[in-house]
């Protein structure tokens, strides 16, 4: 069981003073495996405070980052499972899943965590999954109306992965889990 | 009589004094088993004559003193048995006053004065009234400390106190009172004539000594706070005036310090109250160099936990004026002492407004009082350097916002600000930061555009450079930080009304304006965002009242906008603004606002075609400009064709080919959109991927003639990506012939000769066409349409 924390469009402190109190306190030191994260978070203070959650830290660069040498995908394997990340401001039309399905072939993964629409989805297609964990502060979006704040933890055991996404409204933390299963099959696996 | 120094010198003679008590207590010992009453006396007396010494400190001296205390005791006990010895205890009064010398003398006296008033022959009064002045006698500071201390020893448990058995006619509690008092007041003097005795010494040798026995003095008071009939009136009227007179006058500042503190401690709280003026007149009285403000500390602590013991306990400072009377006190002391620090009155200003702040936190009025005496005493001063000073203004600063959690109540202090501006820059600062992180800690929303005013007046430090210091000099990590913390907080101002909410901006936007090129790009961003949620608001509501100028529309938001962004030229920082311009003109098309938006996108063009030099971010700016616009739906057709085609030029134009290519085919999908009604111009659908084909063609063509090898085929699967997805979109001009001809294009860069491998780009049109597959197995609409396909 290993457990992936993924988070991104955070935008401190451009549109956001913080994360939410109660994520903070969720996100404890030490339980934690990986964090993969879409970008935009946006100052230097925010990488170091997700490395003391865990220091094996991916990033990808958001186009309001104040570090530009993050680079712009990003692709690793974790388990049964590659992953590829990219904050996806470069995947025209935004939030468009059937150009991220084409990214997707292209960095050759099982699962795409990508961001910048500010809006959660986990969406399986022939390719694979795609998941975008939203903005974990409830940054303002000029794509989405009323974002809630949020962030995915993926439990990735043997061939199966379950998503688990945390969404904070009206002050609570709710969560939902979608489970999905890779196949063995040559399909989902690279030459 | 010199006490000499020379520690070894010290022992051996106490040792000589110990031996000798042990020789006479001896035979003291034979004679009282014998009832020799004249050979008790009489070893008795020379034992105590071992205290006649001067040559001990006062540790040594004490050692010797329990040895002739413990057999004072065995005689007191055979002196009680008249049985025994024969004599009338009168008699024994006076027989004992034969002894040779003044201190074995009193010692004896003492001992049988212990017994007479147990008899209860004589008034208790007569006899310690007698005993008290007859020790007079001994004027060495060291030796009539001792003996004094023997007599309130001994005289402890026969005061007439109330209750008491020694009480009677004549004897009552004022009697108690005054013998306590004269002992201490005798006490006193010889304590702090040690100062003068012999040569100078070290001062810190004597201090110490002297400190040594400051408890021998501080008991008497101790003693007077335990006699029960000592209540209010007595203390007030008697007590007292009686022991601050004898602390003021002996001008000790030792015995000065020592004795204020134990009068704060020994005597119960609500006297303290109820005698407060008095107490507090004996301050300015005192020796300069006394720590006025830990003793008055110690005061306002205990008057403060007083008041937290119980809420009955309120009215009472109130009805006594405790606040003002303290804060006259602490006044009078600072004009008293010219001498003082200015540390030393901050500090006396601290205490008063941490008591102010635990009895009275609901006087704001105390508190801002206490800020307005600091500032005057600030004023008169120069400058604060002392390091000391400004920790302290500091804490005088800090206590209220850690009391009152909600910063509003730090922004109505009148006083606070001036405050402030006492403080040297960088102090300025880190109390600005302070302030700051107040908020965020207690997540508090500060709600008027007023308040606003006031907070950024407060943290004007970070906000501009103040006073010639230039923003240069600071560390750049602190700098960041500094401003980060602005940004952050800018989010903290709030309020539902969108009238208040605008005024809210406009105020900040007033203050950060003066930041200067180096703030502007932290400080913007927060700002156009936090308009931007504003304006958002505003699309909701149904804004226009008929015939009413409602001061809050989004139009006049975006010319403020407008305004603010336009800064950023200055830094100049034209990728953030070109973001910017951006996200208004996104936010300006779901208000329907043409003319608005397209000014935006102007903007923004202007900036990309002469700011943003360069390459990667040319890139990235363009997918910016091409991703906002491709989802603009309130331009008409002239103003989006102008756009469109400034786009797809600007991205043909790009410095590498690859870049070029793919930047060309993102601007396919700007004749695209799948709403309903969106533009479905298939046409020049088709004429952007053709211009990207021709781009990568030429990509490769290049790598041929410059590497001697093709370059990777990634861009073609890529653009074959882009031809499946407007083939299933239904663009009638993508056929599944071109989508053919790709795939074989593919395959036959892939296979010739001066193919470079890229496993990437395998796998890459691997998974392609595993997608046609997949496709193609779908049957129904799709798989028609791939049915002549062929991979």
């Amino acid at each position: 069981m290993v457990l992936v924390l993924a988070l991104g469009d955070l935008h401190i402190p451009h549109r956001a003073p913080d994360l939410p109190t109660k994520f903070k306190s969720m996100l404890v030191p030490g339980k934690i495996q990986h964090i993969i994260c879409t970008g935009n978070l946006c100052i230097k203070e925010v990488h170091d405070y997700l490395k003391t959650i865990c220091p094996d830290l991916h990033i990808t660069r958001g186009e309001y980052d104040e570090e530009t040498r993050y680079p712009e995908t990003k692709t690793l394997t974790i388990g049964q499972f590659k992953l590829g990340i990219c904050h996806g401001h470069q995947v025209i039309p935004w939030g468009d899943l059937d150009s991220l399905a084409m990214l997707q072939r292209q960095l050759d993964v099982d699962i795409l965590v990508t961001g910048h629409t500010h809006q959660f989805t986990a969406y399986k297609h022939e390719a694979g999954v795609v998941i975008n964990p939203g903005s974990a502060t409830g940054a303002y979006s000029s794509i989405t109306y009323d974002v809630n704040p949020s962030f995915v933890l993926m439990d990735i055991d043997g061939l199966r992965v379950v998503v688990y996404v945390y969404e904070l409204i009206d002050g609570e933390v709710k969560v939902d889990k979608i489970d999905f299963k890779k196949t063995t099959a040559s399909a989902n696996s690279a030459h | 009589m010199m006490i000499a120094d020379g520690i070894e010198d010290e022992e051996k003679w106490l040792a000589e004094g110990i031996a000798g008590i042990q020789h006479n207590a001896f035979y003291l010992h034979r004679a009282v088993d014998s009832n020799n009453l004249r050979e008790a006396l009489k070893y008795s007396a020379q034992l105590l004559s071992e205290l006649r010494t001067s040559r001990l400190s006062p540790h040594k001296y004490y050692e010797l003193y329990m040895r002739a205390f413990d057999e004072l005791r065995r005689l007191e006990m055979f002196f009680k048995d008249e049985e025994r010895h024969g004599c009338s205890v009168l008699d024994l009064y006076e027989l004992v006053q034969h002894a040779g010398n003044v201190l074995p003398r009193l010692y004896l006296l003492c001992t049988v004065g212990s017994v007479y008033i147990k008899s209860k022959e004589a008034p208790a009064k007569d006899v310690l009234k007698d005993l008290v002045e007859m020790c007079r006698s001994v004027q060495h500071p060291i030796r009539g400390l001792f003996l004094r201390s023997y007599l309130a020893q001994i005289s402890r448990d026969k005061l007439p106190d109330i209750g008491s058995e020694y009480e009677g006619d004549g004897d009552t509690v004022m009697d108690a009172v005054d013998f306590v008092l004269q002992n201490f007041t005798e006490m006193n003097k010889l304590w702090v004539r040690m100062q003068h005795q012999g040569p100078i010494r070290v001062k810190e040798k004597l201090d110490k000594e002297r400190s040594e026995l400051r408890d021998l003095v501080g008991k008497n008071l101790h003693v007077l706070s335990q006699i029960e009939g000592v209540d209010l009136e007595i203390y007030k009227d008697t007590v007292l005036p009686r022991v601050l007179e004898q602390v003021v006058n002996c001008k000790d500042e030792l015995a000065q310090h020592y004795l204020m503190d134990c009068i704060i401690q020994v005597f119960p709280d609500e006297y303290h109250l109820q005698t407060l003026e008095t107490l507090l007149g004996a301050f300015p009285q005192l020796q300069p160099a006394v720590d006025i403000k830990t003793v008055l500390s110690q005061l306002m602590d205990r008057l403060s936990n007083y008041a937290a013991s119980s809420a009955e306990v309120l009215p009472e400072f109130l009805q006594v004026e405790a606040f003002a009377k303290l804060s006259n006190a602490i006044g009078k002391v600072i004009e008293a002492q010219v001498e003082m620090p200015v540390v030393g009155a901050i500090s006396l200003y601290v205490s008063l407004l941490t008591f102010a702040l635990r009895v009275h936190s609901d006087r704001l009025d105390y508190v801002d009082q206490v800020l307005g005496a600091c500032v005057k005493k600030l004023s008169g001063s120069p400058k604060l350097e002392d390091n000391k000073a400004t920790k302290q203004v500091v804490a005088l600063l800090t206590a209220p916002l850690e009391k009152y959690n909600d910063i509003d109540t730090a922004l109505t202090l009148s006083n606070y600000p001036h405050v402030m501006d006492h403080l040297d820059a960088g102090t300025n600062k880190i109390m600005a930061m302070v302030l700051i992180q107040s908020i965020m800690k207690y997540n508090t929303c500060v709600s008027t555009a007023e308040k606003v005013d006031v907070l950024f007046e407060l943290i004007k430090g970070l906000i501009k450079d103040i006073d010639g210091t230039l923003a240069d000099e600071l560390d750049e990590e602190d700098f960041k930080e500094e401003q980060n913390s602005v940004a952050r907080l800018v989010h903290m101002l709030y309020n539902d009304d969108p009238e208040e909410m605008l005024q809210i901006i406009c105020t900040v936007r007033k203050h950060i304006m003066a930041g200067g090129p180096k703030r502007l790009p932290f400080t913007v961003p927060p700002l156009v965002f936090s308009a931007l949620k504003l304006v958002r608001r505003l699309q909701g509501l149904d804004g226009e009242v008929a015939g009413e100028e409602v001061p809050a529309t989004p139009r006049k938001i975006f010319q403020l906008l407008n305004q603010i962004i336009e800064a950023l030229s200055n830094v100049p920082s034209p990728e953030l603004a070109l973001r910017l311009y951006l996200q208004c003109a996104e936010a300006a098309n779901d208000c329907d606002l043409e003319p608005v938006a397209y000014e935006f996108f102007t903007q923004a063009f202007v900036l990309y075609e002469e700011e943003v030099a360069d390459s990667k971010a040319q890139v990235t700016s363009i997918h910016l400009i091409i991703g906002t616009l491709q989802r603009m739906n309130a331009f008409g057709v002239e103003n989006r064709d102008t756009l469109t085609h400034k786009a797809t030029g600007y991205s043909a134009k790009l410095l590498k080919k690859p870049d070029q290519c793919r930047a060309v085919y993102a601007c396919s999908h700007l004749f695209w959109v799948d709403d309903q009604d969106g533009i479905k111009d298939g046409e020049r659908v088709l004429l952007c991927l053709k211009r990207s084909l021709r781009i990568a063609n030429a990509a490769q063509q290049m790598a041929n003639v410059t590497r001697g090898t093709g370059g990777p085929v990634t861009l073609f699967v890529e653009i074959l990506n882009k031809y499946l997805y407007f083939f299933e979109k239904g663009n009638p001009q993508v056929t599944s012939a071109a989508i053919q001809d790709l795939i074989e294009l593919i395959k036959t860069e892939m296979q010739s000769d001066t193919a470079t491998p890229d496993p990437a780009s395998d796998a890459f049109f691997a998974c392609t066409l595993r997608y046609i597959e997949f496709q193609k197995q779908k049957g129904g609409a799709m798989g028609e349409k791939y049915d002549s396909v062929r991979i």
